[in-house]
């Protein structure tokens, strides 16, 4: 595999609570911009029973081994560790689609997230919707959370009680140290927000008292993407939620760029009277 | 100022005063999991240095408002204490729905 460091790498996780936010759609576009950058980057998929990472990064077919099979000393990381076509530092584990979530054990998931740290610079677990084991031990070992979610009212208050579980079960959590944590608003529709049709950011940011990753807006390009296999930031690097990804992917590696709210496509009132948006 | 501006207002202020309300029970209830037990023994605690009752006679309720919580507590006073001592009502503590809790108007009723 090469290019060890001597580093210990970053676990990630991107989690959200409420299913269908853009968790594996975010995972596979940040990994795929860490990548893009020059970063080692594993994608984790901790998604027993309902895998689909490897289906966002177009890599169904190339599924022999899973997460469950390194973990019951079937296989090792090595057999299961998916190498992406389009970049050479991009791997993708998936997780099982035949098991149930309880294959998943805690020591298991530690000794796969530790081997992975030695080999990547990045590791991004991709957790499951919900609360339970799947989606706990997803940040179990997580240095950092991207937290994803909607300006919508279910996504944020399921934001809100994930927020609570990673300050309190978090490995970090339990040794008192702190976690950062990054909110990641996906699917934002400007022109709605500024008819106040849709929760602002302001108004997100203040329920959540969160740090601000990045706001994806809402955009064709995202189903464009997954439809033919590919992370967005990779299948159209210039659209608009694919440079928002990269904005956030470099913010995550501690780069000091400022967020822009998306202004999006004028409406037609706006067209109009020939209006920017607010 | 256009036409535009008189159609801004819209649904996005409605659900951010429901997610806050919402969620500071939500956190008050994660954070505090056993607040109803926690509270039913120190308000036994205090209230049994003054009155005998039975622990099994005792009702304490958590009750949701739209914007406030109620904390209802009814205690069966055994007959042959005195007429004093009995408290005839249930009485009722709001709960203002975060950490703090207060006794409002109702006294105990002798």
């Amino acid at each position: 595999m090469g290019g060890v460091t001597d580093e210990l790498g970053r676990v990630l996780v991107v989690t959200s609570g409420k299913g269908g936010v853009g968790k594996t759609t975010s995972t596979a576009a940040l990994g795929a911009a860490l990548a893009h950058d020059g970063q080692k980057v594993v994608v984790v998929d901790f998604d027993v029973g309902l895998r689909n990472l490897d289906l966002v990064m177009g890599a169904e077919r190339r599924v022999v081994f899973d997460l469950i099979n390194i973990i019951n000393g079937v296989a090792k990381l090595s057999q299961a560790l998916i190498r992406d076509k389009r970049l050479e530092n991009l791997y993708l584990l998936p997780a099982s689609q035949t098991r149930d979530k309880d294959a998943l054990t805690e020591n298991g998931v530690a000794k796969v997230i530790e081997e992975l740290r030695t080999k990547f610079d990045w590791v991004i677990c991709d957790s499951p919707a919900g609360i339970e084991r799947g989606a706990t031990l997803a940040m179990r070992y997580a240095d950092a959370a991207v937290i994803v979610t909607n300006p919508e009212v279910s996504s944020v208050r399921d934001a809100d009680r994930i927020i609570g579980l990673l300050d309190s079960k978090t490995v970090k959590a339990e040794r008192g140290e702190h976690i950062d944590k990054h909110l990641l608003i996906t699917r934002y529709d400007s022109s709605r927000a500024a008819r106040g049709g849709m929760l602002s950011i302001d108004d997100v940011l203040e329920i959540l008292s969160c740090p601000l990753l990045g706001i994806i807006p809402e955009s064709k390009e995202v189903l464009l993407a997954s439809n033919v296999g590919s992370p967005v930031t990779l299948n159209n690097a210039m659209s608009a939620p694919a440079r928002a990804y990269f904005d956030a992917a470099h913010r995550l590696k501690g780069k000091d760029i400022p967020i822009v709210v998306p202004t999006g496509s004028r409406g037609f009132l706006k067209t109009l009277f020939g209006r920017k948006a607010a | 100022m256009s036409l535009f501006h008189f159609f801004r207002r819209g649904s996005a202020p409605i659900a951010r005063e429901r997610l806050k309300i919402l969620l500071a029970h939500d956190r008050m209830e994660y954070s505090h999991p056993d607040l109803l037990g926690v509270l039913r023994e120190e308000i036994l605690a205090v209230i049994g240095r003054h009155v005998s009752f039975e622990p099994d006679n005792v009702r304490i309720r958590l009750g949701r408002c739209k914007s406030t919580s109620t904390l209802a507590v009814d205690i069966e006073i055994p007959n042959g204490c005195r007429q004093s001592d009995v408290i005839a009502r249930p009485n009722r503590l709001t709960f203002d729905g975060l950490v703090n809790y207060m006794s409002t108007k109702n006294q105990w009723v002798i």
